[in-house]
């Protein structure tokens, strides 16, 4: 039987099988068409192949920096795209304050509001060369802990080399760029993610020689505190992952959306090009001359967020039709800084990898199981 | 994980303990996507429970059969994916003239 995807559906319907579409009312068409047999009667199969996939599936990098990434995949399905992004987002492991051990703490803010701030500080380790630690953990070593100390405390600035008198007003250099005139005077009234000191354990240091462990970012502000308060702890990192807490999760954003097709099934001219351009909010259209005419083009259709502007107007849902298609999916992964973000995607599909394997183990075990009781 | 295999053979209930809809969602999409598969879903009965329960039901063949060459089919197409992504990535770097980053 031939495929669907070779041709053969009559025009609509294989519009309506690649396309979602939308509509003023309402998007329509919006589901996947999966059953293997689903075009049975039309004399076509519909069936999976991996040398299908093979040869169809696409991906083109659309932008990289060390923190986002942005691509498109090409050919896959929902199903299997959403895996990726769930993945991203909930079971790629990081590293991130579990445990903390405080041994003084006398600032304003109670020791378990501390450690939950301390838990959400994005950790630069990188998690593949560490293990998890269990259920019931395992005892602490340099593999599966990083540790680190926080010893703050605030006082008054007082003028160089005079005996105790009145504090000097004045930015303190630790309190540079504050700009809250309450701090003026006070010495290590911010606490922030950069006064967190690494401990290296065991062989910590030689292994990460090249790229110390620290807070992705050193301004993240902990605590404020006043003259003769402290805060005194030990931390520790575990690894773990987003689907136990958030902190663990990677990424700060994993998302992904179909690519806009914008068509004009018939020429839009003149004012009426004009009309359209000025309505899209996000400027997909262009004007170009066309033998003299002025006429509506799609230009930047990666622009539409399918805000259905250009549809609203009576009559214009005719002359501009907006289409999805439904098996090219823009990502977009935004990392916290601990991996850069190709490295987490990469890492994603991995996971996936593992599950199946590790699922088709567990059954292979649990059929055998079966069997053999009497 | 639990297997649950009730009547014939063709027709059986998985229970995937501490899995959720990241596999359930793509495994019922591989299995509809064969010819061997007449019905398959998935639940998560409770979302505070980690469980998540795959009903198949085959036209002829053993359901444990049938799952098994489906997930065979979701590593393949797993491996596939992380294969041409690199692929892209390598691509875009020597584009850009960008060195690797780490
Ligand atoms: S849907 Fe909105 S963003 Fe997209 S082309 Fe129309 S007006 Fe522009």
């Amino acid at each position: 039987m031939k495929h669907v995807s070779e041709g053969g559906l009559p025009a609509h319907l294989e519009k309506q099988r690649t396309r979602m579409f939308v509509k003023n009312a309402a998007p329509e068409h919006t589901s996947t068409v999966e059953a293997a047999s689903a075009y049975a009667a039309s004399g076509l199969e519909n069936s999976f192949s991996i040398e299908r996939f093979r040869r169809d599936f696409r991906v083109e990098i659309q932008s990289l920096s060390a923190e986002e990434a942005v691509f498109d995949l090409i050919g896959i399905d929902a199903a299997l795209a959403n895996a990726f992004r769930r993945i991203l987002l909930a079971e790629v492991p990081t590293m991130a304050i579990e445990k903390v051990f405080i041994l003084n703490n006398t600032s304003m803010i109670q020791d378990e509001v501390l450690a939950h701030r301390l838990g959400l500080i994005p950790i630069r380790a990188d998690a593949r060369v560490f293990q998890f630690r269990g259920d019931p953990p395992d005892d602490p070593n340099e593999y599966n802990v990083i540790s680190f100390r926080l010893q703050v405390k605030c006082t008054k600035q007082r003028s160089s080399g005079a005996s105790p008198g009145p504090a000097v007003v004045g930015c303190a250099p630790s309190t540079a760029g504050s700009g809250a005139s309450s701090d003026a005077g006070l010495l290590g009234s911010r606490v922030t993610s950069g006064d967190l000191e690494w401990i290296p354990q065991g062989e910590q240091e030689e292994r990460f020689r090249d790229a110390p462990i620290a807070p992705v970012h050193d301004d993240i502000l902990i605590a404020k505190m006043r003259p003769g308060q402290e805060i005194e702890l030990e931390a520790w990192c575990e690894k773990g992952i987003g689907k136990t807490h958030a902190k663990w999760s990677p990424v700060c954003t994993a998302s992904y959306r179909l690519l806009p097709e914008i068509t004009l099934p018939k020429p839009v001219t003149g004012d009426d090009a004009t009309t359209l351009k000025g309505m899209c909010p996000t400027n997909v259209f262009d004007i170009e001359d066309l033998a003299g005419v002025p006429t509506a083009t799609v230009a930047r259709p990666r622009n539409c967020t399918m805000c259905r502007e250009c549809i609203r107007h009576p009559g214009w849902d005719e002359r501009v039709l907006l289409t999805r298609v439904k098996d090219h999916f823009i990502f977009s992964v935004e990392s916290t800084g601990a991996l850069p973000p190709e490295t987490l995607f990469q890492e994603s599909v991995k996971v996936l990898m593992q599950k199946a394997s590790d699922i088709a183990t567990l059954l292979k075990d649990a059929t055998a199981g079966q069997q053999s009781e009497p | 994980m639990e297997v649950e295999v009730c009547g014939d053979e063709s027709a059986a209930t998985f229970t995937f303990h501490n899995e959720d809809h990241t596999i359930g969602n793509t495994v019922r999409y591989m299995l509809n996507k064969m010819p061997e598969t007449s019905f398959v879903g998935y639940s998560v009965p409770h979302p505070a429970e980690p469980k998540m329960n795959l009903r198949l039901q085959t036209v002829g063949p053993p359901a444990t059969q049938v799952l098994h060459e489906a997930l065979g089919n979701l590593y393949q197409v797993s491996e596939h994916v992380l294969k041409t992504f690199e692929a892209a990535v390598a691509k875009h770097r020597t584009e850009q003239g960008a060195p690797e980053l780490r």
